[in-house]
Protein backbone atom coordinates (compact mmCIF):
# COMPACT_ATOMS: atom_id res chain seq x y z
CA UNK A 1 0.00 0.00 0.00
CA UNK A 2 2.96 2.31 0.54
CA UNK A 3 3.72 2.65 -3.16
CA UNK A 4 0.30 4.15 -3.84
CA UNK A 5 0.56 6.57 -0.94
CA UNK A 6 1.52 9.59 -3.01
CA UNK A 7 -1.02 8.94 -5.74
CA UNK A 8 -4.52 10.31 -5.98
CA UNK A 9 -7.16 7.90 -7.23
CA UNK A 10 -10.20 10.04 -7.95
CA UNK A 11 -12.97 7.49 -8.46
CA UNK A 12 -14.17 3.95 -7.92
CA UNK A 13 -12.80 2.59 -11.19
CA UNK A 14 -9.30 3.86 -10.41
CA UNK A 15 -9.38 2.50 -6.85
CA UNK A 16 -10.60 -0.91 -8.03
CA UNK A 17 -7.91 -0.99 -10.71
CA UNK A 18 -5.01 0.14 -8.48
CA UNK A 19 -5.90 -1.35 -5.10
CA UNK A 20 -7.78 -4.60 -5.76
CA UNK A 21 -5.87 -6.36 -2.97
CA UNK A 22 -6.62 -3.82 -0.28
CA UNK A 23 -8.25 -5.87 2.52
CA UNK A 24 -11.21 -3.53 3.01
CA UNK A 25 -11.93 -3.12 -0.72
CA UNK A 26 -11.65 -6.86 -1.23
CA UNK A 27 -13.97 -7.67 1.68
CA UNK A 28 -16.63 -5.18 0.57
CA UNK A 29 -16.53 -6.44 -3.03
CA UNK A 30 -16.77 -10.05 -1.91
CA UNK A 31 -19.73 -9.22 0.30
CA UNK A 32 -21.80 -6.94 -1.93
CA UNK A 33 -20.25 -5.00 -4.81
CA UNK A 34 -23.42 -2.93 -5.28
CA UNK A 35 -23.14 -1.43 -1.79
CA UNK A 36 -19.89 0.29 -2.78
CA UNK A 37 -21.24 3.42 -4.44
CA UNK A 38 -18.00 5.33 -4.91
CA UNK A 39 -14.40 5.22 -3.73
CA UNK A 40 -11.40 7.49 -3.73
CA UNK A 41 -7.85 7.57 -2.47
CA UNK A 42 -6.59 11.01 -1.62
CA UNK A 43 -3.71 12.29 0.57
CA UNK A 44 -2.97 8.74 1.67
CA UNK A 45 -6.51 8.11 2.91
CA UNK A 46 -8.93 5.61 1.44
CA UNK A 47 -12.59 6.61 1.37
CA UNK A 48 -15.30 4.08 0.57
CA UNK A 49 -18.77 5.46 -0.07
CA UNK A 50 -21.44 3.05 1.06
CA UNK A 51 -25.15 2.98 0.20
CA UNK A 52 -27.05 4.30 3.28
CA UNK A 53 -29.16 1.18 3.81
CA UNK A 54 -26.06 -1.05 3.80
CA UNK A 55 -23.96 0.75 6.42
CA UNK A 56 -24.44 -1.68 9.30
CA UNK A 57 -23.57 -4.70 7.18
CA UNK A 58 -20.64 -2.82 5.63
CA UNK A 59 -19.33 -1.98 9.11
CA UNK A 60 -19.60 -5.64 10.07
CA UNK A 61 -17.79 -6.61 6.86
CA UNK A 62 -14.79 -4.34 7.40
CA UNK A 63 -14.67 -5.39 11.05
CA UNK A 64 -14.46 -8.98 9.85
CA UNK A 65 -11.70 -7.98 7.41
CA UNK A 66 -9.44 -6.77 10.23
CA UNK A 67 -10.51 -3.16 10.76
CA UNK A 68 -11.17 -3.81 14.39
CA UNK A 69 -11.25 -0.39 16.03
CA UNK A 70 -13.98 2.20 15.57
CA UNK A 71 -12.13 5.47 16.01
CA UNK A 72 -14.45 8.29 15.09
CA UNK A 73 -17.73 9.18 13.42
CA UNK A 74 -19.13 12.55 12.52
CA UNK A 75 -21.23 14.38 9.96
CA UNK A 76 -20.73 17.21 7.49
CA UNK A 77 -23.64 19.38 6.41
CA UNK A 78 -23.44 20.29 2.70
CA UNK A 79 -26.48 22.60 2.86
CA UNK A 80 -28.04 23.69 0.51
CA UNK A 81 -26.94 20.92 -1.91
CA UNK A 82 -28.53 17.46 -1.87
CA UNK A 83 -27.87 14.83 -0.57
CA UNK A 84 -27.25 17.12 2.36
CA UNK A 85 -25.58 15.13 5.13
CA UNK A 86 -22.31 13.28 4.81
CA UNK A 87 -21.49 10.79 7.58
CA UNK A 88 -17.81 9.88 7.90
CA UNK A 89 -16.83 6.79 9.87
CA UNK A 90 -13.13 6.39 10.62
CA UNK A 91 -12.15 2.80 11.24
CA UNK A 92 -8.68 1.82 12.38
CA UNK A 93 -6.96 -1.51 12.00
CA UNK A 94 -4.54 -2.46 14.75
CA UNK A 95 -3.01 -5.22 12.64
CA UNK A 96 -2.66 -3.38 9.28
CA UNK A 97 -1.79 -0.13 11.10
CA UNK A 98 -4.05 1.70 8.74
CA UNK A 99 -7.25 3.70 8.75
CA UNK A 100 -10.16 3.74 6.30
CA UNK A 101 -13.08 6.07 5.98
CA UNK A 102 -16.62 4.90 5.25
CA UNK A 103 -18.77 7.64 3.84
CA UNK A 104 -22.55 7.75 3.59
CA UNK A 105 -24.61 10.50 1.99
CA UNK A 106 -28.10 11.23 3.38
CA UNK A 107 -30.95 13.38 2.12
CA UNK A 108 -31.83 16.51 4.06
CA UNK A 109 -35.49 15.65 4.62
CA UNK A 110 -35.84 13.52 7.76
CA UNK A 111 -32.30 12.05 7.68
CA UNK A 112 -32.14 8.60 9.25
CA UNK A 113 -29.77 5.66 9.05
CA UNK A 114 -29.16 2.36 10.81
CA UNK A 115 -27.09 2.62 13.96
CA UNK A 116 -23.83 0.68 13.93
CA UNK A 117 -23.87 0.16 17.72
CA UNK A 118 -24.57 -3.59 17.26
CA UNK A 119 -21.18 -3.79 15.49
CA UNK A 120 -19.21 -1.30 17.63
CA UNK A 121 -20.70 -0.36 20.96
CA UNK A 122 -18.32 2.62 21.06
CA UNK A 123 -20.29 4.31 18.27
CA UNK A 124 -23.02 5.00 20.84
CA UNK A 125 -21.77 8.37 22.05
CA UNK A 126 -20.74 9.46 18.55
CA UNK A 127 -24.17 8.74 17.11
CA UNK A 128 -25.79 10.59 19.98
CA UNK A 129 -23.53 13.54 19.22
CA UNK A 130 -24.48 13.57 15.53
CA UNK A 131 -28.15 13.23 16.49
CA UNK A 132 -27.79 16.14 18.89
CA UNK A 133 -25.80 18.52 16.70
CA UNK A 134 -27.05 17.57 13.20
CA UNK A 135 -30.45 15.99 13.79
CA UNK A 136 -29.70 12.69 12.05
CA UNK A 137 -31.66 9.80 13.57
CA UNK A 138 -30.00 6.43 14.13
CA UNK A 139 -32.42 3.49 13.94
CA UNK A 140 -31.79 0.83 16.54
CA UNK A 141 -29.63 3.01 18.80
CA UNK A 142 -30.22 1.88 22.42
CA UNK A 143 -30.36 5.38 23.91
CA UNK A 144 -30.77 8.12 21.32
CA UNK A 145 -30.97 11.36 23.29
CA UNK A 146 -29.19 14.68 23.16
CA UNK A 147 -25.72 14.40 24.64
CA UNK A 148 -24.05 17.84 24.64
CA UNK A 149 -26.89 20.33 24.32
CA UNK A 150 -29.60 20.73 27.01
CA UNK A 151 -32.53 18.29 26.71
CA UNK A 152 -35.01 21.06 25.89
CA UNK A 153 -32.89 22.71 23.16
CA UNK A 154 -34.48 23.57 19.83
CA UNK A 155 -32.56 23.01 16.62
CA UNK A 156 -29.26 21.37 15.77
CA UNK A 157 -26.29 23.74 16.16
CA UNK A 158 -23.81 22.25 13.68
CA UNK A 159 -26.19 22.50 10.74
CA UNK A 160 -25.08 25.16 8.29
CA UNK A 161 -28.43 26.98 8.44
CA UNK A 162 -27.94 27.51 12.17
CA UNK A 163 -26.15 30.83 12.82
CA UNK A 164 -22.81 30.99 14.62
CA UNK A 165 -23.95 33.91 16.76
CA UNK A 166 -27.07 35.97 17.39
CA UNK A 167 -30.69 34.81 17.43
CA UNK A 168 -32.07 31.90 15.52
CA UNK B 1 -38.37 12.25 18.75
CA UNK B 2 -39.68 12.96 22.25
CA UNK B 3 -37.32 15.04 24.37
CA UNK B 4 -36.23 13.40 27.59
CA UNK B 5 -35.64 15.55 30.64
CA UNK B 6 -33.11 15.12 33.41
CA UNK B 7 -35.76 14.07 35.90
CA UNK B 8 -36.77 11.23 33.61
CA UNK B 9 -33.24 9.85 33.55
CA UNK B 10 -33.40 9.48 37.30
CA UNK B 11 -36.70 7.66 36.98
CA UNK B 12 -35.69 5.63 33.93
CA UNK B 13 -36.48 1.90 34.03
CA UNK B 14 -33.88 0.10 36.09
CA UNK B 15 -32.52 -3.41 36.26
CA UNK B 16 -34.97 -6.25 36.77
CA UNK B 17 -35.85 -7.38 40.25
CA UNK B 18 -35.68 -5.50 43.49
CA UNK B 19 -36.11 -2.04 42.03
CA UNK B 20 -37.53 -0.50 45.19
CA UNK B 21 -34.43 -1.50 47.13
CA UNK B 22 -32.18 0.46 44.81
CA UNK B 23 -31.25 4.04 45.44
CA UNK B 24 -30.48 6.60 42.76
CA UNK B 25 -27.62 8.86 43.68
CA UNK B 26 -26.48 11.95 41.87
CA UNK B 27 -22.72 12.54 41.84
CA UNK B 28 -21.68 15.87 40.43
CA UNK B 29 -21.65 18.05 38.37
CA UNK B 30 -19.96 19.90 41.23
CA UNK B 31 -17.94 17.22 42.94
CA UNK B 32 -14.20 17.37 43.74
CA UNK B 33 -13.51 13.86 42.42
CA UNK B 34 -15.12 14.25 39.01
CA UNK B 35 -12.21 16.29 37.56
CA UNK B 36 -14.47 18.92 36.08
CA UNK B 37 -18.19 19.22 35.60
CA UNK B 38 -19.11 15.59 35.08
CA UNK B 39 -22.41 14.36 36.43
CA UNK B 40 -22.89 10.70 37.18
CA UNK B 41 -26.30 9.24 37.89
CA UNK B 42 -25.64 6.14 39.97
CA UNK B 43 -28.10 3.42 40.83
CA UNK B 44 -26.86 1.61 43.89
CA UNK B 45 -27.91 -1.45 45.82
CA UNK B 46 -26.48 -0.78 49.25
CA UNK B 47 -22.99 0.28 48.26
CA UNK B 48 -22.82 -1.79 45.07
CA UNK B 49 -23.12 -0.04 41.69
CA UNK B 50 -25.98 -1.47 39.65
CA UNK B 51 -26.05 1.14 36.92
CA UNK B 52 -23.98 4.18 36.15
CA UNK B 53 -25.00 6.89 33.78
CA UNK B 54 -22.66 9.75 32.78
CA UNK B 55 -24.40 13.02 31.94
CA UNK B 56 -22.12 15.35 30.02
CA UNK B 57 -22.33 18.63 28.14
CA UNK B 58 -21.93 21.10 31.00
CA UNK B 59 -18.79 22.55 29.40
CA UNK B 60 -20.08 22.51 25.82
CA UNK B 61 -19.00 25.70 24.09
CA UNK B 62 -19.52 24.74 20.46
CA UNK B 63 -15.84 25.01 19.55
CA UNK B 64 -16.39 22.96 16.38
CA UNK B 65 -18.98 25.49 15.23
CA UNK B 66 -16.69 28.40 16.08
CA UNK B 67 -13.90 26.87 13.96
CA UNK B 68 -16.12 27.12 10.88
CA UNK B 69 -16.19 30.91 11.23
CA UNK B 70 -12.41 31.37 11.63
CA UNK B 71 -9.45 31.38 9.24
CA UNK B 72 -7.25 28.30 9.44
CA UNK B 73 -4.60 30.10 11.53
CA UNK B 74 -7.21 31.41 13.94
CA UNK B 75 -8.32 27.90 14.86
CA UNK B 76 -4.97 27.08 16.52
CA UNK B 77 -5.68 29.04 19.75
CA UNK B 78 -9.10 27.39 19.98
CA UNK B 79 -7.51 23.94 20.07
CA UNK B 80 -5.55 24.79 23.24
CA UNK B 81 -8.75 25.41 25.08
CA UNK B 82 -10.23 22.00 24.35
CA UNK B 83 -7.76 20.04 26.43
CA UNK B 84 -6.02 22.56 28.64
CA UNK B 85 -3.80 19.96 30.30
CA UNK B 86 -2.10 18.78 27.11
CA UNK B 87 -2.26 21.91 24.90
CA UNK B 88 0.64 21.20 22.55
CA UNK B 89 -0.76 17.83 21.47
CA UNK B 90 -3.93 19.59 20.32
CA UNK B 91 -1.91 22.20 18.42
CA UNK B 92 0.12 19.43 16.81
CA UNK B 93 -2.85 17.36 15.73
CA UNK B 94 -4.66 20.29 14.14
CA UNK B 95 -1.53 21.61 12.40
CA UNK B 96 -0.66 18.17 11.04
CA UNK B 97 -4.19 17.80 9.66
CA UNK B 98 -4.11 21.16 7.85
CA UNK B 99 -0.56 20.53 6.62
CA UNK B 100 -1.77 17.23 5.19
CA UNK B 101 -4.58 19.07 3.40
CA UNK B 102 -2.08 21.59 2.01
CA UNK B 103 0.58 18.99 1.22
CA UNK B 104 3.08 21.10 3.16
CA UNK B 105 6.54 19.79 4.09
CA UNK B 106 7.77 20.85 7.52
CA UNK B 107 11.52 21.41 8.18
CA UNK B 108 13.12 18.67 10.23
CA UNK B 109 14.08 20.97 13.07
CA UNK B 110 10.48 22.06 13.51
CA UNK B 111 9.36 18.41 13.57
CA UNK B 112 11.91 17.53 16.25
CA UNK B 113 11.02 20.50 18.42
CA UNK B 114 7.39 19.46 18.04
CA UNK B 115 8.26 15.98 19.29
CA UNK B 116 10.23 17.40 22.20
CA UNK B 117 7.43 19.71 23.24
CA UNK B 118 4.59 17.22 22.85
CA UNK B 119 6.52 14.83 25.08
CA UNK B 120 6.90 17.62 27.66
CA UNK B 121 3.18 18.16 27.25
CA UNK B 122 2.56 14.45 27.88
CA UNK B 123 4.67 14.66 31.03
CA UNK B 124 2.63 17.68 32.08
CA UNK B 125 -0.60 15.78 31.54
CA UNK B 126 0.64 12.65 33.37
CA UNK B 127 1.93 14.72 36.30
CA UNK B 128 -1.49 16.30 36.77
CA UNK B 129 -3.11 12.89 36.48
CA UNK B 130 -0.78 11.41 39.12
CA UNK B 131 -1.28 14.28 41.54
CA UNK B 132 -5.07 14.38 41.29
CA UNK B 133 -5.47 10.60 41.16
CA UNK B 134 -3.42 10.14 44.34
CA UNK B 135 -5.31 13.01 45.95
CA UNK B 136 -8.66 11.33 45.19
CA UNK B 137 -7.40 8.19 46.91
CA UNK B 138 -6.29 10.24 49.90
CA UNK B 139 -2.56 10.72 49.33
CA UNK B 140 -2.45 14.51 49.42
CA UNK B 141 1.34 14.90 49.46
CA UNK B 142 1.91 13.58 45.93
CA UNK B 143 -0.22 16.40 44.53
CA UNK B 144 2.19 19.00 45.92
CA UNK B 145 5.19 17.10 44.55
CA UNK B 146 3.84 16.65 41.02
CA UNK B 147 2.68 20.25 40.79
CA UNK B 148 6.20 21.33 41.69
CA UNK B 149 7.53 19.59 38.55
CA UNK B 150 4.56 20.70 36.50
CA UNK B 151 5.48 24.27 37.36
CA UNK B 152 8.90 23.67 35.77
CA UNK B 153 7.25 22.41 32.59
CA UNK B 154 4.89 25.39 32.50
CA UNK B 155 7.91 27.70 32.80
CA UNK B 156 9.46 25.94 29.80
CA UNK B 157 6.22 26.45 27.86
CA UNK B 158 6.24 30.08 28.88
CA UNK B 159 9.80 30.41 27.59
CA UNK B 160 8.90 29.20 24.09
CA UNK B 161 5.33 30.42 23.72
CA UNK B 162 4.97 33.30 26.15
CA UNK B 163 2.01 31.43 27.64
CA UNK B 164 1.91 28.86 30.40
CA UNK B 165 -1.16 26.88 29.41
CA UNK B 166 -2.68 28.23 26.20
CA UNK B 167 0.52 27.82 24.21
CA UNK B 168 -0.57 27.99 20.52
CA UNK B 169 3.12 27.50 19.75
CA UNK B 170 2.75 25.13 16.80
CA UNK B 171 1.50 26.90 13.72
CA UNK B 172 0.45 25.67 10.32
CA UNK B 173 3.80 25.32 8.55
CA UNK B 174 6.04 24.93 11.59
CA UNK B 175 6.48 26.80 14.86
CA UNK B 176 5.59 30.32 15.92
CA UNK B 177 9.27 31.19 16.34
CA UNK B 178 12.68 29.77 17.18
CA UNK B 179 12.90 28.81 20.89
CA UNK B 180 15.02 31.11 23.10
CA UNK B 181 18.78 30.51 23.21
CA UNK B 182 19.02 28.81 26.60
CA UNK B 183 15.87 26.75 26.09
CA UNK B 184 17.48 23.38 25.29
CA UNK B 185 19.87 23.75 28.23
CA UNK B 186 16.89 24.37 30.51
CA UNK B 187 15.08 21.32 29.16
CA UNK B 188 18.25 19.28 29.73
CA UNK B 189 18.48 20.42 33.36
CA UNK B 190 14.83 19.61 33.89
CA UNK B 191 14.86 16.09 32.43
CA UNK B 192 18.11 15.26 34.20
CA UNK B 193 16.39 15.83 37.53
CA UNK B 194 13.06 14.24 36.61
CA UNK B 195 13.84 10.48 36.89
CA UNK B 196 14.65 10.80 40.57
CA UNK B 197 11.50 12.84 41.09
CA UNK B 198 9.51 9.98 39.53
CA UNK B 199 11.30 7.60 41.93
CA UNK B 200 10.14 9.91 44.69
CA UNK B 201 6.48 9.60 43.65
CA UNK B 202 6.92 5.90 43.22
CA UNK B 203 8.40 5.60 46.73
CA UNK B 204 5.38 7.38 48.13
CA UNK B 205 2.79 5.27 46.29
CA UNK B 206 3.99 1.96 44.88
CA UNK B 207 4.59 0.34 48.26
CA UNK B 208 1.77 2.12 50.04
CA UNK B 209 -0.74 -0.51 51.27
CA UNK B 210 -3.72 1.88 51.13
CA UNK B 211 -2.90 2.91 47.58
CA UNK B 212 -2.41 -0.72 46.52
CA UNK B 213 -5.69 -1.84 48.08
CA UNK B 214 -7.62 0.98 46.47
CA UNK B 215 -6.26 0.24 42.98
CA UNK B 216 -5.41 -3.45 42.58
CA UNK B 217 -8.22 -5.42 40.98
CA UNK B 218 -10.42 -2.31 40.80
CA UNK B 219 -12.02 -1.08 37.59
CA UNK B 220 -11.23 -4.14 35.48
CA UNK B 221 -11.52 -3.72 31.72
CA UNK B 222 -10.80 -6.61 29.35
CA UNK B 223 -8.95 -6.13 26.06
CA UNK B 224 -12.11 -7.00 24.08
CA UNK B 225 -14.15 -4.45 26.06
CA UNK B 226 -11.47 -1.80 25.61
CA UNK B 227 -11.73 -2.17 21.82
CA UNK B 228 -15.52 -2.48 21.80
CA UNK B 229 -15.94 0.65 23.92
CA UNK B 230 -13.40 2.78 22.04
CA UNK B 231 -10.91 3.11 24.90
CA UNK B 232 -7.47 4.35 23.76
CA UNK B 233 -4.17 5.39 25.25
CA UNK B 234 -2.82 4.17 28.61
CA UNK B 235 -6.13 2.54 29.73
CA UNK B 236 -6.19 0.48 26.51
CA UNK B 237 -2.56 -0.57 26.85
CA UNK B 238 -3.18 -1.46 30.51
CA UNK B 239 -5.77 -3.93 29.22
CA UNK B 240 -3.22 -5.64 26.99
CA UNK B 241 -3.88 -4.04 23.59
CA UNK B 242 -0.47 -3.30 22.11
CA UNK B 243 -1.04 -0.20 20.01
CA UNK B 244 0.51 3.24 20.09
CA UNK B 245 0.13 5.67 17.19
CA UNK B 246 3.59 7.13 17.82
CA UNK B 247 5.15 3.75 17.05
CA UNK B 248 2.61 2.14 14.73
CA UNK B 249 1.51 5.05 12.55
CA UNK B 250 4.30 7.58 13.14
CA UNK B 251 3.84 11.28 12.48
CA UNK B 252 6.13 14.31 12.89
CA UNK B 253 9.26 12.07 12.57
CA UNK B 254 8.47 9.84 15.60
CA UNK B 255 9.86 6.97 13.52
CA UNK B 256 13.35 8.34 14.22
CA UNK B 257 13.05 7.89 17.99
CA UNK B 258 13.59 4.76 20.03
CA UNK B 259 11.17 4.16 22.85
CA UNK B 260 9.25 1.32 24.43
CA UNK B 261 5.50 1.11 24.59
CA UNK B 262 4.57 -0.29 28.00
CA UNK B 263 1.87 -2.98 28.05
CA UNK B 264 0.11 -4.61 30.98
CA UNK B 265 -2.54 -7.30 30.94
CA UNK B 266 -4.17 -6.84 34.35
CA UNK B 267 -6.59 -4.18 33.04
CA UNK B 268 -7.15 -2.65 36.46
CA UNK B 269 -6.45 0.79 37.95
CA UNK B 270 -3.09 -0.42 39.22
CA UNK B 271 -1.96 -1.42 35.72
CA UNK B 272 -2.96 2.04 34.44
CA UNK B 273 -0.91 3.63 37.22
CA UNK B 274 2.17 1.50 36.43
CA UNK B 275 1.86 2.11 32.68
CA UNK B 276 1.71 5.87 33.02
CA UNK B 277 4.77 5.92 35.27
CA UNK B 278 6.71 3.91 32.66
CA UNK B 279 5.41 6.21 29.92
CA UNK B 280 6.80 9.18 31.79
CA UNK B 281 10.23 7.58 31.87
CA UNK B 282 9.97 6.76 28.14
CA UNK B 283 9.01 10.38 27.41
CA UNK B 284 12.20 11.49 29.15
CA UNK B 285 14.18 9.19 26.85
CA UNK B 286 12.49 10.66 23.77
CA UNK B 287 13.22 14.20 24.95
CA UNK B 288 16.87 13.24 25.56
CA UNK B 289 17.13 11.83 22.01
CA UNK B 290 15.54 14.99 20.62
CA UNK B 291 18.04 17.16 22.51
CA UNK B 292 21.00 15.04 21.41
CA UNK B 293 20.11 14.88 17.74
CA UNK B 294 18.38 18.24 17.27
CA UNK B 295 18.90 19.15 13.59
CA UNK B 296 19.85 22.65 12.54
CA UNK B 297 17.78 24.66 10.14
CA UNK B 298 14.60 26.65 9.93
CA UNK B 299 11.53 26.19 12.11
CA UNK B 300 9.06 27.35 9.46
CA UNK B 301 8.24 25.91 6.07
CA UNK B 302 9.14 27.90 2.99
CA UNK B 303 5.59 28.85 2.10
CA UNK B 304 5.25 32.66 2.19
CA UNK B 305 1.54 32.60 1.37
CA UNK B 306 0.76 30.37 4.36
CA UNK B 307 3.38 31.01 7.05
CA UNK B 308 3.53 34.44 8.68
CA UNK B 309 6.84 36.20 7.86
CA UNK B 310 9.46 37.10 10.45
CA UNK B 311 9.06 40.46 12.13
CA UNK B 312 12.45 41.55 10.81
CA UNK B 313 11.58 40.70 7.20
CA UNK B 314 8.24 42.44 7.52
CA UNK B 315 9.96 45.68 8.40
CA UNK B 316 12.51 45.47 5.60
CA UNK B 317 10.85 43.67 2.70
CA UNK B 318 7.78 44.82 0.81
CA UNK B 319 6.87 41.26 -0.24
CA UNK B 320 6.85 40.01 3.32
CA UNK B 321 4.65 42.90 4.42
CA UNK B 322 2.14 42.15 1.65
CA UNK B 323 2.05 38.45 2.55
CA UNK B 324 1.56 39.28 6.22
CA UNK B 325 -1.30 41.64 5.38
CA UNK B 326 -2.95 39.07 3.11
CA UNK B 327 -2.65 36.16 5.58
CA UNK B 328 -4.03 38.21 8.47
CA UNK B 329 -6.89 39.88 6.61
CA UNK B 330 -8.07 37.20 4.22
CA UNK B 331 -6.33 33.99 5.30
CA UNK B 332 -5.19 31.47 2.73
CA UNK B 333 -7.22 29.12 0.58
CA UNK B 334 -6.83 25.40 1.24
CA UNK B 335 -7.45 22.88 -1.59
CA UNK B 336 -10.79 21.11 -1.24
CA UNK B 337 -10.71 17.72 0.42
CA UNK B 338 -10.96 15.94 3.73
CA UNK B 339 -8.30 14.52 6.02
CA UNK B 340 -8.21 12.71 9.31
CA UNK B 341 -5.08 13.01 11.40
CA UNK B 342 -4.64 10.95 14.54
CA UNK B 343 -1.94 11.38 17.16
CA UNK B 344 -1.16 9.75 20.48
CA UNK B 345 -1.84 12.44 23.07
CA UNK B 346 -1.35 12.05 26.81
CA UNK B 347 -4.85 10.70 27.36
CA UNK B 348 -5.13 8.53 24.26
CA UNK B 349 -5.78 8.90 20.57
CA UNK B 350 -6.69 12.41 19.53
CA UNK B 351 -7.90 12.93 15.99
CA UNK B 352 -8.80 15.93 13.88
CA UNK B 353 -11.08 15.56 10.89
CA UNK B 354 -10.81 18.67 8.75
CA UNK B 355 -12.95 19.22 5.66
CA UNK B 356 -12.09 22.01 3.24
CA UNK B 357 -14.30 23.39 0.49
CA UNK B 358 -11.46 25.35 -1.08
CA UNK B 359 -12.02 28.60 0.84
CA UNK B 360 -9.97 30.29 3.58
CA UNK B 361 -12.13 28.93 6.40
CA UNK B 362 -12.46 25.26 7.33
CA UNK B 363 -15.81 23.86 6.21
CA UNK B 364 -15.89 21.46 9.13
CA UNK B 365 -13.49 20.65 11.95
CA UNK B 366 -14.31 17.61 14.02
CA UNK B 367 -12.25 16.72 17.05
CA UNK B 368 -11.99 13.16 18.23
CA UNK B 369 -10.87 13.25 21.83
CA UNK B 370 -9.98 10.16 23.82
CA UNK B 371 -11.85 11.04 27.03
CA UNK B 372 -15.18 11.17 25.20
CA UNK B 373 -14.93 7.53 24.14
CA UNK B 374 -13.24 6.36 27.34
CA UNK B 375 -16.14 7.68 29.40
CA UNK B 376 -18.40 5.12 27.72
CA UNK B 377 -16.38 2.38 29.40
CA UNK B 378 -16.90 3.80 32.91
CA UNK B 379 -20.05 1.79 33.56
CA UNK B 380 -18.37 -1.47 32.52
CA UNK B 381 -15.47 -0.76 34.86
CA UNK B 382 -17.63 0.18 37.85
CA UNK B 383 -20.55 -2.24 37.62
CA UNK B 384 -20.75 -4.56 40.62
CA UNK B 385 -18.07 -2.63 42.49
CA UNK B 386 -18.34 -0.43 45.56
CA UNK B 387 -19.39 3.21 45.35
CA UNK B 388 -15.98 4.41 46.59
CA UNK B 389 -14.28 2.64 43.67
CA UNK B 390 -15.94 5.01 41.20
CA UNK B 391 -13.64 7.77 42.42
CA UNK B 392 -10.57 5.57 41.91
CA UNK B 393 -11.72 4.53 38.42
CA UNK B 394 -12.46 8.08 37.26
CA UNK B 395 -8.99 9.07 38.43
CA UNK B 396 -7.36 6.14 36.67
CA UNK B 397 -8.92 6.72 33.22
CA UNK B 398 -7.73 10.34 33.39
CA UNK B 399 -10.55 12.26 31.73
CA UNK B 400 -10.63 15.95 30.94
CA UNK B 401 -14.11 17.37 30.72
CA UNK B 402 -13.03 20.16 28.39
CA UNK B 403 -12.27 17.64 25.67
CA UNK B 404 -15.40 15.59 26.33
CA UNK B 405 -17.78 18.52 25.97
CA UNK B 406 -15.76 20.68 23.53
Amino acid sequence: MTDTLEKTLPDKAAVLAEMPDHPAVKAILAWNADALVEACFDRGELTLSIAPEAIRAAAATVQEAGYNFFEDMTAVDWFPSEPRFQLSYHILSHSFKERIRLRVMLDGADPAIDSITPVWQSAGYYEREVFDLFGVRFEGHPDLRRILMPDDWNGHPLRKDYPVEGYR
Amino acid sequence: MAEVTGTQILQAPTAEGAKDQHMVLNMGPQHPATHGVLRLVLEIDGEIIVRLYPEIGYLHTGIEKTCEAKFYHQVVPLTDRVNYLDPLSNNLCYCLAVEKLLGLEIPERAQWIRVLLTELSRLNSHLIWLGTHAMDIGALTVFLYTFREREDILRLFEAVAGQRMMTSYFRIGGLAMEPPLDFFARVQTFIRSLPEKIDEYSNLLTGNPIFINRLKGVGYLSAADAIALGVTGPPMRASGVDFDLRRDMPYSSYEKFQFKVPIATEGDCWARYVIRLVEMRESIKIIQQALDGMPEGLVKADAPKIVLPDREKMKTQMEALIHHFKIVTEGFAVPAGEVYQGIEAGHGQTGYYVVSDGTAKPYRVHMRYPSFATLQALETMCKGRMLADVVAVIGSIDIVLGEIDR
